[in-house]
C-alpha cells in the first residue's frame, strides 16, 4: 500500500503539528505520522483524566489536508519514501519533502537496582501515568536533571501521587542562574512559576541525586545523595531522568548530517530548517534540546519551507534564533556532575535487554568488539538505552543506526524492494 | 633489535586462525598471532554458527565429519553457547524426496547419524512448518555455537600456552621465513595465512571470490523451533554457481531468537543490506514457516563468505613460498570446519601422517 | 464495562481501564509485573514512550508488543511474563 505526500511530516509532538499546520495551510497535501496511537508526541501526550492544554488543542485541531498517520511506526527509507509499519502492516509513504520531528528521549544513567519495577525515567513516569498509570496515592520520588523534573513532578501531583521531593543534580547556583536568566524568555519564565506554585509543599533539592535502589521484586526503598550526606527513604517510585537526548536515527539512516556540542548527536539544520539532505528538513528536540517554544517555531519555519514557501519562513528566523538560545541557557546549567558516571558498579548492569553488566566491557577498546563478545546491544531497544548511557558516560560513541531502525514484522521487511535501499554507509 | 622468532606465525584471528593458532600453541610451538581488528570479527562474527553435515561433495563432507567430533569438546565449554539442536532437512515435493533416502545413507556412510522423517514426524518435529511438506531428514548430532565468543576462547587458550597476541597489527608482506606488519615491525618464523576474505592480500596466487549472504535476527520466541530447519535445495544452493540464490535456513539461538537465512550473491560487493534479496530470502522463508511473518525482526546484516573456484578450502602448503601455509577459503562451513583445518594443518607441518586425505583441499591445485 | 471504560484481559483477570488508558497502564491496575530478563529479573516499564522495550507482552496472540504504545481495546486478551 502506497500513499504520496507533498510534505511528510514524522513526528507528532509540537513541532511536527506546527509543520503540518504550516504546510497545509499553504494548500500541501501533508501526512503526519507517529508511532504513539495517538498525537501530541510527549509534552503534549494524551492524559486519560484530563483535558489536553489549549495550545495543544488548537493544534491538533482537524486541518484540511491533513493525514493523521498515528500507530504509524518507521521501519526503512528509500527513495524519497518511508516503509512504515502500521497495526502489523507495511505502508509505503512517498514524499516531495519530509519534516522530521522526532523529538527526543530522556538519558537514563545506570545506577544500582536501576532495573527493579517501580524505577522509571521522571518524563517516563510523567508519560505512564497521562496513559492512566494508577498513581493516586502512591509515593514517588522525582530524580535526574532538568526543568523536566519540575513538569513531570507537578503532572504526578496532579494525578494524586504524593511527591515526597525533587532531586535536581545541579547546584543551587546553577539552578538559580538559571532561573535568572529564564527571565529573557518570559513565557517559560511564567511556566516554570505555575510549576513552582503547583509543586507548593513538595521539597525542591540541589546536587543530589540517587545513588542507589532497592527492594526485592520491587522497589521499597532508595539512597539520596546531597550536600548534606546520604539519606534512605521508603517510595514506590522513583521517577529519575538526566534530562533528554535527541532522537536522530531516522535522520541518520537518511544520511543527514548530525553535529552539535554536547555528547549527544544532533539533526544538523540551517535558518530554514533545512538538513543536508535535499528535501529533507527538521525541527524542535531532534535539532537539539530547546522546549517546547523552540518545536513550535521551528515546526512551523521547517513546514513552510519544505512547501516552498521561504519568505515567510525567513520572517521568523529571528524569533527562533531567540528560542534556540534558549538550548544553550539549558545546557550551561543542568550540565551533568561527573559523580553520576560512578554511580554504576561494576555489577550494574548496561545493557538490560541482554542482562550485560558494565564489567563486562572492560575488556574492550571498540564498541563493536563489545558487542560481539557480551551482546551489549543486540537487543530490541536497539542499543538506544544502553548505547546512550555508555555515549554520555564517556565508554563508547554512538552506533549508526541500520534498518529496521524499529523492530519490525519480518512481514513487513519482506514488502519492501528495491526502492527501499537504505543509505548505508558500510558495516 | 633482533626480529621476534615463532614457530608459526598465524595471519588473521578468525575462527579458523584462531583454531590454528590454539592447536599449535597446544602442540607445544612458540605461536604468534596477528588480527588487525576484533577478534573474529570477520566473517565469523556475520555467520550462523551451524555444525552441519552437508551432502553432496565427499572432500566437504569428510573435512566435517572430521571437525564434528572434536566441536562435541565444545559442548560443556560456557564461551560456546553450544546448543544440540540437530539438523532438520524438509523436502518439498517429489524431486526432493527422491534423494532422502541417498542422503541419510551417505551420511550413516560417513558415521554421521541420520535418519528419514514421513510428513507425520516432520509436524511431530516442527509445528510450524506450512502443510502439505513431503518429508525430510533428521541429523540428531548436528549443533549451533557462538562464534564469536569460541574465537575469543581459542585465543586466549592458546595465550595460556604461551602464544604472543599482536592485536590491532595487519600484515603487510610476505618475506622468506619472515612477515612484515603495518608498523614496520618483522615477525620470524614459519607463516600461516588464515586471513578469509581478505587472501588476496598476501596471496594473490589462489583465487577466491566473496559470496555475499544475508541474514536476519529475530526477537525471542522460546519454544518456536526446536531444530536448525533446512530446505533441501541448501545444499544446492552453495554448491551451485548461480550469481543469486536464497535457501531456507532458520535456526533456534540459545537465547530463543531465531536467526534467518539465507542468500548467496557473486556479483554483490557492497555490503549494505539489500532489500530486494532480504525480500527473496523471507518470502522463501514464509514458504516453509509462514507464522515466521508475525515475528519481529531486530536486526539484518550481510557477510561475505570466502569462496575458492571449487568450494573446498584451501589447507596446507602454499606451492613455490616455502614455510607458508594457508587454511582460508571455507565458504559457508567455516566454523563447521575449523577444528579439523587447524588438525590437519598441523599435521602438515609437523610432517605427520595427516588424519585425513589432504589432497582435495591441496593449494598445489589451483595450478592443474 | 462503563462509556468511558474498557474491560480488557490480563493473564485471564478482568481489568477495567479508562478510554486511552495503555495496555501498560491496565497491566498496572492489576499490579503484575510485566515480563522477565534473559536472566530471569522482573521488570516493568521504564521510559513510558516505545524506546526501552522493558513492556513487552502478548496482545491478542501476538507477542512481544509494547504494551506502552498499545491502547486498551473492548476484550483484549493480553499475557505478561510470556
Amino acid at each position: 500500500m502506497t500513499e504520496r505526500y507533498d510534505v511528510l511530516v514524522v513526528g507528532a509532538g509540537p513541532a511536527g503539528l506546527a509543520a503540518a499546520k504550516a504546510a497545509a495551510s499553504h494548500g500541501a497535501r501533508v501526512g503526519v505520522l507517529d508511532a504513539q496511537p495517538r498525537a501530541g508526541g510527549q509534552v503534549w501526550r494524551h492524559d486519560v483524566r484530563h483535558a489536553p492544554a489549549r495550545a495543544a488543542r488548537k493544534a491538533m485541531s482537524a486541518l484540511d489536508g491533513v493525514d493523521w498517520l498515528v500507530g504509524h511506526q518507521v521501519v526503512a527509507t528509500g527513495q524519497q519514501r518511508l516503509l512504515v509499519e502500521a497495526n502489523g502492516k507495511p505502508v509505503s509513504l512517498d514524499y516531495g519533502s519530509l519534516v522530521l520531528a522526532t523529538g527526543a528521549r530522556e538519558l537514563l544513567l545506570p545506577f544500582p537496582g536501576w532495573t527493579l519495577p517501580g524505577v522509571t525515567g521522571a518524563g517516563g513516569l510523567q508519560s505512564l501515568v497521562k496513559q492512566g498509570w494508577p498513581i493516586a496515592g502512591k509515593r514517588v520520588v522525582v530524580a535526574g536533571s532538568g526543568p523536566l523534573l519540575l513538569a513531570a513532578a507537578a503532572s504526578l501531583r496532579r494525578h494524586g501521587a504524593q511527591v515526597l521531593g525533587i532531586y535536581e543534580q545541579a547546584s543551587s547556583q546553577s539552578i538559580h542562574a538559571f532561573a535568572r536568566q529564564l527571565l529573557r524568555w518570559p513565557g517559560r519564565a511564567i511556566q516554570a512559576a505555575k510549576l513552582r506554585a503547583q509543586l507548593a509543599g513538595v521539597p525542591y533539592h540541589f546536587g543530589s541525586w540517587a545513588s542507589v535502589a532497592r527492594g526485592g521484586d520491587r522497589l521499597r526503598t532508595i539512597e539520596l545523595h546531597g550536600p548534606h550526606g546520604t539519606q534512605t527513604i521508603a517510595c514506590d517510585h522513583l521517577a529519575v531522568g538526566y534530562g533528554l537526548v535527541p532522537n536522530t536515527e531516522l535522520a541518520s539512516l537518511l544520511g543527514c548530517a548530525l553535529g552539535g556540542h554536547g555528547k549527544h548527536p544532533q539533526v544538523r539544520v540551517d535558518e530554514l530548517m533545512h538538513t543536508s539532505v535535499d528535501q529533507v528538513y527538521a525541527a524542535g528536540e531532534a535539532c537539539g534540546i530547546g522546549g517546547l517554544a523552540t518545536a513550535r517555531i521551528e515546526g512551523r519555519i521547517a513546514g513552510l519551507a519544505a512547501t516552498g514557501i521561504d519568505a515567510e519562513a525567513r520572517t521568523l528566523m529571528t524569533r527562533r534564533g531567540h528560542e534556540r538560545r534558549f538550548a544553550a541557557l539549558l545546557q550551561q546549567h543542568f550540565s551533568l556532575n561527573p559523580q553520576l558516571y560512578q554511580l554504576a558498579t561494576p555489577e550494574t548492569l548496561i545493557c538490560r535487554c541482554e542482562d550485560v553488566p558494565l564489567s563486562a566491557l572492560d575488556d574492550f577498546a571498540d564498541a563493536r568488539e563489545a558487542k560481539l563478545a557480551t551482546r551489549c546491544g543486540m537487543g530490541a531497544c536497539q542499543g538506544r538505552i544502553c548505547g546512550t548511557a555508555l555515549n554520555e558516560l564517556g565508554r563508547f560513541p554512538r552506533e549508526s543506526p541500520r534498518s529496521p531502525i524499529f523492530p519490525a514484522r519480518l512481514a513487513t521487511l519482506a514488502s519492501a524492494d528495491s526502492s527501499h535501499s537504505d543509505l548505508d554507509r558500510g558495516l | 633489535m633482533s626480529t621476534p622468532c615463532f614457530d608459526l606465525i598465524v595471519i588473521g584471528a578468525g575462527i579458523v586462525g584462531a583454531s590454528c593458532a590454539a592447536a599449535a600453541a597446544d602442540a607445544g610451538l612458540r605461536v604468534a598471532i596477528v588480527e588487525p581488528g576484533p577478534i573474529g570479527g570477520g566473517v565469523t562474527a556475520a555467520g550462523m554458527g551451524h555444525l552441519v553435515a552437508m551432502v553432496g561433495n565427499p572432500a566437504e563432507l569428510a573435512l566435517a565429519q572430521y571437525s564434528l567430533g572434536f566441536w562435541d569438546n565444545w559442548a560443556d565449554r560456557p564461551e560456546a553457547e553450544f546448543g544440540r539442536c540437530g539438523t532438520l532437512w524438509v523436502a518439498r515435493g517429489e524431486t526432493d524426496a527422491a534423494s532422502l533416502a541417498t542422503q541419510v545413507q551417505r551420511l550413516r556412510d560417513a558415521g554421521i547419524s541420520a535418519e528419514t522423517v514421513d510428513a507425520t514426524g516432520l509436524y511431530q518435529l516442527e509445528p510450524e512448518l506450512a502443510p502439505g511438506l513431503y518429508g525430510g531428514m533428521l541429523v540428531p548430532h548436528d549443533a549451533v555455537v557462538y562464534a564469536p565468543r569460541v574465537t575469543r576462547a581459542l585465543v586466549q587458550d592458546a595465550q595460556a600456552r604461551g602464544a604472543q597476541l599482536f592485536s590491532g597489527r595487519s600484515a603487510k608482506k610476505l618475506a622468506p621465513r619472515q612477515v612484515i606488519l603495518d608498523d614496520g615491525s618483522r615477525l620470524s618464523g614459519p607463516v600461516l595465512v588464515a586471513t578469509g576474505n581478505a587472501l588476496a592480500e598476501l596471496l594473490p596466487q589462489l583465487p577466491l571470490r566473496q559470496r555475499k549472504g544475508h541474514l536476519l535476527i529475530t526477537d525471542r520466541y522460546p519454544g518456536w523451533l526446536r531444530h536448525q530447519v533446512l530446505e533441501m535445495g541448501y545444499a544446492d544452493s552453495a554448491h551451485g554457481d548461480a550469481d543469486s540464490s536464497v535457501a531456507f535456513n532458520v535456526q533456534p539461538r540459545p537465547t530463543g531468537q531465531l536467526l534467518i537465512g539465507s542468500s548467496r550473491e557473486f556479483s554483490a560487493t557492497d555490503s549494505a543490506v539489500s532489500p530486494t534479496m532480504l525480500r527473496r530470502m523471507l518470502e522463501r522463508a514464509f514458504d516453509y514457516m509462514p507464522g515466521l511473518r508475525d515475528l519481529q525482526a531486530l536486526r539484518s546484516w550481510t557477510g561475505f563468505r570466502p569462496c575458492t573456484p571449487d568450494g573446498l578450502p584451501y589447507l596446507g602448503a602454499v606451492p613455490e613460498l616455502p614455510d607458508v601455509w594457508v587454511a582460508a577459503g571455507h565458504e559457508g562451513l567455516g566454523v563447521t570446519t575449523a577444528p579439523g583445518s587447524a588438525l590437519l594443518l598441523l599435521d602438515l607441518i609437523l610432517q605427520r601422517t595427516p588424519a585425513i586425505d589432504p589432497t582435495p583441499y591441496a593449494p598445489s591445485r589451483v595450478a592443474a | 464495562m462503563t462509556a468511558e471504560q474498557v474491560r480488557l484481559m490480563i493473564n485471564g483477570h478482568a481489568v477495567d481501564a479508562p478510554i486511552g488508558a495503555s495496555v501498560a497502564a491496565a497491566i498496572a491496575m492489576l499490579d503484575v509485573h510485566v515480563r522477565r530478563s534473559p536472566s530471569g529479573e522482573r521488570r516493568a516499564p521504564l521510559c513510558g514512550m516505545g524506546v526501552c522495550f522493558e513492556c513487552r507482552v502478548r496482545i491478542d496472540g501476538i507477542a512481544q508488543q509494547r504494551a506502552c504504545m498499545v491502547e486498551a481495546r473492548e476484550g483484549m486478551q493480553v499475557r505478561t511474563d510470556d
